[in-house]
Protein backbone atom coordinates (compact mmCIF):
# COMPACT_ATOMS: atom_id res chain seq x y z
CA UNK A 1 0.00 0.00 0.00
CA UNK A 2 1.49 3.35 -0.92
CA UNK A 3 0.05 6.79 -0.22
CA UNK A 4 -1.45 7.12 -3.67
CA UNK A 5 -3.53 3.96 -3.30
CA UNK A 6 -4.69 4.94 0.19
CA UNK A 7 -5.73 8.40 -1.01
CA UNK A 8 -7.57 6.99 -4.03
CA UNK A 9 -9.49 4.46 -1.93
CA UNK A 10 -10.38 7.10 0.69
CA UNK A 11 -11.57 9.34 -2.14
CA UNK A 12 -13.80 6.61 -3.58
CA UNK A 13 -15.28 5.91 -0.13
CA UNK A 14 -15.90 9.65 0.38
CA UNK A 15 -17.76 9.78 -2.94
CA UNK A 16 -19.90 6.81 -1.86
CA UNK A 17 -20.65 8.51 1.48
CA UNK A 18 -21.50 11.74 -0.34
CA UNK A 19 -23.87 10.00 -2.77
CA UNK A 20 -25.46 8.12 0.13
CA UNK A 21 -26.09 11.44 1.90
CA UNK A 22 -27.43 13.15 -1.22
CA UNK A 23 -29.88 10.32 -1.92
CA UNK A 24 -31.12 9.62 1.61
CA UNK A 25 -31.19 12.97 3.42
CA UNK A 26 -34.37 15.04 3.60
CA UNK A 27 -32.88 18.35 4.74
CA UNK A 28 -31.62 20.53 1.88
CA UNK A 29 -28.58 21.75 3.84
CA UNK A 30 -27.60 18.13 4.51
CA UNK A 31 -27.82 17.48 0.77
CA UNK A 32 -25.45 20.42 0.13
CA UNK A 33 -23.08 18.94 2.76
CA UNK A 34 -23.26 15.65 0.85
CA UNK A 35 -22.18 17.46 -2.30
CA UNK A 36 -19.24 19.05 -0.51
CA UNK A 37 -18.10 15.65 0.84
CA UNK A 38 -18.40 14.27 -2.72
CA UNK A 39 -16.22 17.19 -3.88
CA UNK A 40 -13.52 16.48 -1.30
CA UNK A 41 -13.49 12.82 -2.39
CA UNK A 42 -12.93 13.80 -6.02
CA UNK A 43 -10.03 16.04 -5.04
CA UNK A 44 -8.42 13.27 -2.98
CA UNK A 45 -8.66 10.87 -5.92
CA UNK A 46 -7.04 13.34 -8.29
CA UNK A 47 -4.15 14.17 -5.94
CA UNK A 48 -3.70 10.46 -5.16
CA UNK A 49 -3.44 9.58 -8.85
CA UNK A 50 -0.69 12.17 -9.25
CA UNK A 51 1.38 10.81 -6.36
CA UNK A 52 4.68 9.13 -7.26
CA UNK A 53 6.36 6.81 -4.76
CA UNK A 54 8.96 8.70 -2.76
CA UNK A 55 8.39 11.95 -4.64
CA UNK A 56 8.68 15.43 -3.15
CA UNK A 57 6.56 18.50 -3.84
CA UNK A 58 6.99 19.88 -7.39
CA UNK A 59 8.97 22.93 -6.29
CA UNK A 60 12.47 23.28 -7.68
CA UNK A 61 14.70 24.54 -4.89
CA UNK A 62 17.40 23.23 -2.59
CA UNK A 63 16.92 19.48 -2.80
CA UNK A 64 16.18 19.51 -6.53
CA UNK A 65 18.33 22.23 -8.09
CA UNK A 66 17.46 23.30 -11.65
CA UNK A 67 21.09 23.29 -12.80
CA UNK A 68 21.57 19.57 -12.22
CA UNK A 69 20.80 16.93 -14.80
CA UNK A 70 17.13 17.08 -15.81
CA UNK A 71 16.69 13.38 -15.12
CA UNK A 72 17.04 14.21 -11.41
CA UNK A 73 14.03 16.50 -11.44
CA UNK A 74 11.91 13.92 -13.21
CA UNK A 75 12.83 11.22 -10.72
CA UNK A 76 12.37 13.40 -7.66
CA UNK A 77 8.95 15.06 -7.85
CA UNK A 78 5.30 14.06 -7.92
CA UNK A 79 3.04 14.83 -10.89
CA UNK A 80 2.21 18.57 -10.82
CA UNK A 81 -0.64 18.46 -13.37
CA UNK A 82 -3.41 16.93 -11.17
CA UNK A 83 -2.38 19.31 -8.38
CA UNK A 84 -2.87 22.30 -10.68
CA UNK A 85 -6.29 20.98 -11.73
CA UNK A 86 -7.39 20.31 -8.12
CA UNK A 87 -6.24 23.80 -7.10
CA UNK A 88 -8.77 25.40 -9.41
CA UNK A 89 -11.41 22.73 -8.71
CA UNK A 90 -11.41 23.56 -4.98
CA UNK A 91 -12.10 27.23 -5.69
CA UNK A 92 -14.89 26.32 -8.11
CA UNK A 93 -16.23 23.96 -5.43
CA UNK A 94 -16.60 26.88 -3.03
CA UNK A 95 -18.40 28.91 -5.71
CA UNK A 96 -20.80 26.05 -6.44
CA UNK A 97 -21.46 25.44 -2.72
CA UNK A 98 -22.18 29.13 -2.22
CA UNK A 99 -24.54 29.08 -5.20
CA UNK A 100 -26.42 26.05 -3.83
CA UNK A 101 -26.68 27.74 -0.42
CA UNK A 102 -28.03 30.90 -2.06
CA UNK A 103 -30.74 28.71 -3.63
CA UNK A 104 -31.40 27.23 -0.18
CA UNK A 105 -31.92 30.71 1.32
CA UNK A 106 -34.22 31.61 -1.56
CA UNK A 107 -36.26 28.40 -1.26
CA UNK A 108 -36.55 28.89 2.50
CA UNK A 109 -37.81 32.45 2.02
CA UNK A 110 -40.41 31.12 -0.37
CA UNK A 111 -41.82 28.14 1.54
CA UNK A 112 -40.38 28.44 5.09
CA UNK A 113 -39.27 24.83 4.89
CA UNK A 114 -35.98 23.01 4.43
CA UNK A 115 -37.58 19.59 3.86
CA UNK A 116 -36.95 18.42 0.31
CA UNK A 117 -40.24 16.51 0.27
CA UNK A 118 -42.25 19.73 0.59
CA UNK A 119 -40.99 20.85 -2.82
CA UNK A 120 -43.02 18.58 -5.07
CA UNK A 121 -44.24 20.95 -7.77
CA UNK A 122 -42.54 18.99 -10.52
CA UNK A 123 -42.93 15.56 -8.96
CA UNK A 124 -44.30 12.90 -11.25
CA UNK B 1 -39.46 1.04 -0.37
CA UNK B 2 -38.74 1.35 -4.10
CA UNK B 3 -36.73 4.46 -3.30
CA UNK B 4 -34.59 2.64 -0.74
CA UNK B 5 -33.99 -0.18 -3.19
CA UNK B 6 -32.97 2.40 -5.81
CA UNK B 7 -30.45 4.01 -3.40
CA UNK B 8 -28.95 0.61 -2.55
CA UNK B 9 -28.67 -0.35 -6.22
CA UNK B 10 -26.99 2.98 -7.09
CA UNK B 11 -24.51 2.65 -4.21
CA UNK B 12 -23.63 -0.98 -5.02
CA UNK B 13 -23.25 -0.13 -8.70
CA UNK B 14 -20.93 2.76 -7.92
CA UNK B 15 -18.96 0.61 -5.45
CA UNK B 16 -18.42 -2.15 -8.03
CA UNK B 17 -17.37 0.43 -10.63
CA UNK B 18 -14.95 2.10 -8.20
CA UNK B 19 -13.55 -1.25 -7.08
CA UNK B 20 -12.74 -2.05 -10.70
CA UNK B 21 -10.90 1.25 -11.11
CA UNK B 22 -9.10 0.90 -7.78
CA UNK B 23 -7.86 -2.63 -8.41
CA UNK B 24 -6.30 -1.55 -11.71
CA UNK B 25 -4.48 1.38 -10.04
CA UNK B 26 -1.26 0.28 -8.36
CA UNK B 27 0.50 3.57 -7.63
CA UNK B 28 2.95 5.38 -9.89
CA UNK B 29 6.66 4.65 -10.03
CA UNK B 30 7.56 7.32 -12.58
CA UNK B 31 6.03 10.46 -14.04
CA UNK B 32 3.97 10.19 -17.22
CA UNK B 33 5.11 11.90 -20.39
CA UNK B 34 3.45 15.31 -20.08
CA UNK B 35 4.47 15.67 -16.44
CA UNK B 36 8.05 14.68 -17.28
CA UNK B 37 8.06 17.33 -20.03
CA UNK B 38 6.88 20.01 -17.60
CA UNK B 39 9.45 18.89 -15.01
CA UNK B 40 12.34 18.95 -17.50
CA UNK B 41 11.51 22.13 -19.37
CA UNK B 42 9.44 24.12 -16.87
CA UNK B 43 12.45 25.82 -15.32
CA UNK B 44 13.91 26.99 -18.65
CA UNK B 45 10.67 27.81 -20.48
CA UNK B 46 8.70 29.49 -17.70
CA UNK B 47 11.32 30.26 -15.06
CA UNK B 48 9.09 29.51 -12.07
CA UNK B 49 10.45 27.41 -9.21
CA UNK B 50 6.96 26.19 -8.33
CA UNK B 51 5.92 23.89 -11.18
CA UNK B 52 2.28 23.91 -10.09
CA UNK B 53 2.23 27.68 -10.60
CA UNK B 54 3.93 27.29 -13.98
CA UNK B 55 1.18 24.89 -15.07
CA UNK B 56 -1.71 26.87 -13.59
CA UNK B 57 -0.66 30.24 -15.01
CA UNK B 58 1.25 29.48 -18.21
CA UNK B 59 0.88 25.95 -19.61
CA UNK B 60 -2.81 25.72 -18.71
CA UNK B 61 -3.44 29.47 -18.46
CA UNK B 62 -6.61 29.34 -20.52
CA UNK B 63 -8.14 26.88 -18.03
CA UNK B 64 -7.39 29.30 -15.21
CA UNK B 65 -9.04 32.14 -17.11
CA UNK B 66 -12.12 29.97 -17.59
CA UNK B 67 -12.06 28.99 -13.92
CA UNK B 68 -11.95 32.62 -12.79
CA UNK B 69 -14.87 33.30 -15.12
CA UNK B 70 -16.87 30.45 -13.55
CA UNK B 71 -16.14 31.83 -10.09
CA UNK B 72 -17.32 35.26 -11.24
CA UNK B 73 -20.52 33.73 -12.65
CA UNK B 74 -21.33 31.77 -9.49
CA UNK B 75 -20.67 34.85 -7.33
CA UNK B 76 -22.88 36.98 -9.58
CA UNK B 77 -25.75 34.45 -9.62
CA UNK B 78 -25.54 33.95 -5.84
CA UNK B 79 -25.62 37.73 -5.34
CA UNK B 80 -28.68 37.89 -7.59
CA UNK B 81 -30.53 35.30 -5.51
CA UNK B 82 -29.48 36.83 -2.21
CA UNK B 83 -30.67 40.32 -3.07
CA UNK B 84 -32.40 41.26 0.16
CA UNK B 85 -35.68 43.09 0.15
CA UNK B 86 -35.23 44.54 3.63
CA UNK B 87 -33.32 47.73 4.15
CA UNK B 88 -29.78 47.07 5.30
CA UNK B 89 -29.77 49.55 8.19
CA UNK B 90 -32.99 48.12 9.67
CA UNK B 91 -31.31 44.86 10.63
CA UNK B 92 -31.09 43.95 14.30
CA UNK B 93 -27.51 42.80 14.80
CA UNK B 94 -25.82 42.61 18.17
CA UNK B 95 -22.53 44.42 18.72
CA UNK B 96 -19.63 41.98 18.98
CA UNK B 97 -17.54 41.70 22.11
CA UNK B 98 -14.62 43.97 23.00
CA UNK B 99 -12.26 40.98 22.91
CA UNK B 100 -13.10 40.11 19.32
CA UNK B 101 -12.85 43.74 18.22
CA UNK B 102 -9.40 44.26 19.76
CA UNK B 103 -8.05 40.95 18.52
CA UNK B 104 -9.33 41.50 15.01
CA UNK B 105 -7.89 45.02 14.80
CA UNK B 106 -4.49 43.47 15.55
CA UNK B 107 -4.86 40.34 13.42
CA UNK B 108 -6.53 41.66 10.27
CA UNK B 109 -3.48 43.65 9.03
CA UNK B 110 -1.31 40.58 9.63
CA UNK B 111 -3.72 38.31 7.73
CA UNK B 112 -3.86 40.75 4.80
CA UNK B 113 -0.06 40.96 4.75
CA UNK B 114 0.18 37.15 4.74
CA UNK B 115 -2.32 36.95 1.87
CA UNK B 116 -0.37 39.48 -0.19
CA UNK B 117 2.91 37.68 0.61
CA UNK B 118 1.41 34.37 -0.50
CA UNK B 119 0.32 35.61 -3.90
CA UNK B 120 3.40 37.75 -4.58
CA UNK B 121 5.64 34.73 -3.92
CA UNK B 122 3.39 32.31 -5.80
CA UNK B 123 6.09 31.40 -8.34
CA UNK B 124 8.71 30.56 -5.68
CA UNK B 125 6.96 29.00 -2.69
CA UNK B 126 3.76 26.98 -2.24
CA UNK B 127 0.79 29.25 -2.66
CA UNK B 128 -0.33 31.74 -5.22
CA UNK B 129 -3.28 33.74 -6.39
CA UNK B 130 -6.01 31.33 -5.32
CA UNK B 131 -4.61 30.71 -1.84
CA UNK B 132 -3.71 34.37 -1.30
CA UNK B 133 -7.15 35.48 -2.44
CA UNK B 134 -8.77 33.02 -0.04
CA UNK B 135 -6.57 34.31 2.82
CA UNK B 136 -7.59 37.91 2.00
CA UNK B 137 -11.24 36.85 2.05
CA UNK B 138 -10.82 35.09 5.40
CA UNK B 139 -9.29 38.30 6.83
CA UNK B 140 -12.41 40.07 5.64
CA UNK B 141 -14.53 37.43 7.43
CA UNK B 142 -12.83 38.34 10.71
CA UNK B 143 -13.55 42.00 9.99
CA UNK B 144 -17.20 41.19 9.26
CA UNK B 145 -17.52 39.17 12.46
CA UNK B 146 -16.05 41.91 14.62
CA UNK B 147 -17.92 44.82 13.00
CA UNK B 148 -21.28 43.37 11.90
CA UNK B 149 -22.92 46.79 11.64
CA UNK B 150 -20.28 48.26 9.37
CA UNK B 151 -21.48 48.64 5.79
CA UNK B 152 -18.88 47.10 3.50
CA UNK B 153 -18.27 48.93 0.27
CA UNK B 154 -19.12 46.29 -2.31
CA UNK B 155 -18.51 48.73 -5.18
CA UNK B 156 -14.80 48.60 -4.29
CA UNK B 157 -14.79 44.80 -4.69
CA UNK B 158 -16.54 45.08 -8.05
CA UNK B 159 -14.06 47.69 -9.28
CA UNK B 160 -10.96 45.74 -8.14
CA UNK B 161 -12.38 42.55 -9.61
CA UNK B 162 -13.20 44.11 -13.00
CA UNK B 163 -9.88 45.97 -13.33
CA UNK B 164 -7.80 42.90 -12.47
CA UNK B 165 -9.86 40.74 -14.85
CA UNK B 166 -9.35 43.31 -17.62
CA UNK B 167 -5.59 43.43 -17.07
CA UNK B 168 -5.46 39.62 -16.94
CA UNK B 169 -7.01 39.34 -20.38
CA UNK B 170 -4.92 42.31 -21.58
CA UNK B 171 -1.67 40.57 -20.60
CA UNK B 172 -2.93 37.42 -22.29
CA UNK B 173 -3.61 39.29 -25.54
CA UNK B 174 -0.23 41.04 -25.30
CA UNK B 175 1.29 37.55 -25.28
CA UNK B 176 -0.16 36.90 -28.76
CA UNK B 177 1.59 39.95 -30.23
CA UNK B 178 4.85 40.05 -28.25
CA UNK B 179 5.54 36.35 -27.55
CA UNK B 180 4.47 32.86 -28.48
CA UNK B 181 0.76 32.93 -27.79
CA UNK B 182 -2.15 33.79 -25.51
CA UNK B 183 -0.98 34.19 -21.87
CA UNK B 184 2.67 33.52 -22.75
CA UNK B 185 4.67 34.85 -19.82
CA UNK B 186 7.84 35.71 -21.77
CA UNK B 187 6.59 39.18 -22.74
CA UNK B 188 8.77 40.33 -19.83
CA UNK B 189 12.37 39.11 -19.37
CA UNK B 190 12.53 35.80 -17.49
CA UNK B 191 15.21 37.08 -15.09
CA UNK B 192 17.32 35.03 -12.73
CA UNK B 193 15.77 31.72 -11.66
CA UNK B 194 14.54 31.68 -8.09
CA UNK B 195 14.39 35.42 -7.40
CA UNK B 196 11.29 37.49 -6.74
CA UNK B 197 11.46 39.38 -10.04
CA UNK B 198 11.66 36.37 -12.32
CA UNK B 199 9.47 34.22 -14.55
CA UNK B 200 8.42 37.13 -16.79
CA UNK B 201 4.78 38.13 -16.56
CA UNK B 202 3.85 35.14 -14.39
CA UNK B 203 3.97 36.93 -10.99
CA UNK B 204 1.98 39.84 -12.45
CA UNK B 205 -0.70 37.47 -13.73
CA UNK B 206 -0.85 35.58 -10.44
CA UNK B 207 -1.13 38.85 -8.46
CA UNK B 208 -4.04 39.84 -10.69
CA UNK B 209 -5.63 36.40 -10.19
CA UNK B 210 -5.15 36.82 -6.43
CA UNK B 211 -6.82 40.24 -6.39
CA UNK B 212 -9.65 38.95 -8.59
CA UNK B 213 -10.29 35.81 -6.54
CA UNK B 214 -9.97 37.73 -3.27
CA UNK B 215 -12.44 40.41 -4.29
CA UNK B 216 -14.88 37.85 -5.74
CA UNK B 217 -14.87 35.75 -2.57
CA UNK B 218 -15.11 38.89 -0.42
CA UNK B 219 -18.10 40.09 -2.41
CA UNK B 220 -19.74 36.68 -2.05
CA UNK B 221 -19.15 36.56 1.72
CA UNK B 222 -20.41 40.13 2.13
CA UNK B 223 -23.61 39.20 0.30
CA UNK B 224 -24.16 36.26 2.65
CA UNK B 225 -23.38 38.45 5.68
CA UNK B 226 -25.92 41.05 4.56
CA UNK B 227 -28.70 38.47 4.78
CA UNK B 228 -28.09 38.06 8.53
CA UNK B 229 -30.64 39.50 10.90
CA UNK B 230 -29.59 38.49 14.40
CA UNK B 231 -26.08 37.47 15.31
CA UNK C 1 6.63 3.87 8.34
CA UNK C 2 5.51 6.59 10.76
CA UNK C 3 4.02 8.61 7.93
CA UNK C 4 2.13 5.52 6.75
CA UNK C 5 0.55 5.15 10.20
CA UNK C 6 -0.36 8.86 10.19
CA UNK C 7 -1.89 8.50 6.72
CA UNK C 8 -3.98 5.47 7.68
CA UNK C 9 -5.26 7.05 10.91
CA UNK C 10 -6.04 10.25 8.98
CA UNK C 11 -8.03 8.20 6.48
CA UNK C 12 -10.04 6.58 9.26
CA UNK C 13 -10.73 9.99 10.82
CA UNK C 14 -11.73 11.48 7.46
CA UNK C 15 -14.18 8.66 6.78
CA UNK C 16 -15.63 8.81 10.31
CA UNK C 17 -16.18 12.59 10.09
CA UNK C 18 -17.70 12.22 6.63
CA UNK C 19 -20.22 9.66 7.89
CA UNK C 20 -20.96 11.91 10.88
CA UNK C 21 -21.40 14.92 8.56
CA UNK C 22 -23.84 13.09 6.32
CA UNK C 23 -25.87 11.20 8.91
CA UNK C 24 -26.18 13.35 12.06
CA UNK C 25 -29.48 15.14 12.76
CA UNK C 26 -27.82 18.23 14.24
CA UNK C 27 -27.01 20.69 11.45
CA UNK C 28 -24.29 22.53 13.39
CA UNK C 29 -22.47 19.26 14.07
CA UNK C 30 -22.86 18.30 10.41
CA UNK C 31 -21.32 21.57 9.18
CA UNK C 32 -18.40 21.31 11.62
CA UNK C 33 -17.81 17.68 10.64
CA UNK C 34 -17.79 18.66 6.96
CA UNK C 35 -15.17 21.32 7.79
CA UNK C 36 -13.19 18.68 9.68
CA UNK C 37 -13.20 16.42 6.62
CA UNK C 38 -11.62 19.25 4.62
CA UNK C 39 -9.11 20.11 7.33
CA UNK C 40 -7.87 16.53 7.66
CA UNK C 41 -7.89 16.09 3.90
CA UNK C 42 -5.53 19.09 3.73
CA UNK C 43 -3.10 17.30 6.07
CA UNK C 44 -3.42 14.31 3.77
CA UNK C 45 -2.50 16.47 0.77
CA UNK C 46 0.60 17.61 2.63
CA UNK C 47 1.61 13.95 3.06
CA UNK C 48 0.90 13.41 -0.64
CA UNK C 49 3.50 16.12 -1.43
CA UNK C 50 0.92 18.67 -2.58
CA UNK C 51 1.46 21.80 -0.43
CA UNK C 52 -0.35 24.10 -2.86
CA UNK C 53 -3.50 21.99 -2.72
CA UNK C 54 -3.19 21.68 1.06
CA UNK C 55 -3.12 25.48 1.46
CA UNK C 56 -6.12 25.94 -0.79
CA UNK C 57 -8.14 23.23 0.93
CA UNK C 58 -7.32 24.56 4.42
CA UNK C 59 -8.23 28.14 3.54
CA UNK C 60 -11.27 27.46 1.38
CA UNK C 61 -12.67 24.05 2.28
CA UNK C 62 -12.48 24.34 6.03
CA UNK C 63 -12.50 28.12 6.44
CA UNK C 64 -14.65 30.00 3.97
CA UNK C 65 -17.20 27.31 3.13
CA UNK C 66 -17.86 26.60 6.83
CA UNK C 67 -18.47 30.32 7.37
CA UNK C 68 -20.93 30.43 4.46
CA UNK C 69 -22.75 27.37 5.84
CA UNK C 70 -23.04 29.09 9.23
CA UNK C 71 -24.35 32.32 7.70
CA UNK C 72 -27.04 30.30 5.94
CA UNK C 73 -27.85 28.26 9.08
CA UNK C 74 -28.20 31.47 11.08
CA UNK C 75 -30.41 33.00 8.42
CA UNK C 76 -32.62 29.92 8.24
CA UNK C 77 -32.86 29.39 12.00
CA UNK C 78 -33.25 33.04 13.01
CA UNK C 79 -36.71 33.21 11.48
CA UNK C 80 -37.85 29.92 13.01
CA UNK C 81 -37.12 30.77 16.62
CA UNK C 82 -37.76 34.49 16.69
Amino acid sequence: MDFGQIAVSVGFLLILIGVWGILTQKNIIKIVIGFSVFDTGLHMIMVGIGYVKGGTAPILDGAIAPGTAPINIVAGIVDPVPQALVLTAIVIGLGVTALMLAYVVRLYEDRKSLDISSYEDLKW
Amino acid sequence: MVKKLFVIIVLIGLAVFFYGMLSSFSGNETLNMSAAYYAENGAEEVGAANLVTAIVVTYRGLDTLGEVTILFLTAAIAAFFLKSKDNFSKRKVKESSELLKTASSMLVPLIFTLGIYVFVNGHLTPGGGFQGGAILASGLVLLLLSEPLQKVNSVLFAVVESISGLFYVGIGVAGIFLAGGFLDNSILPLGEFGTLLSAGALPVIYILVGLKVGSELSGLLTKFQETQEEN
Amino acid sequence: MLSLIIMISLSVLILASAILAVQTKNLVVAVIAAGLVSLMASIGYLLLAAPDVAMTEAAIGSGLSTIIFFYVLNRVRGRDNG
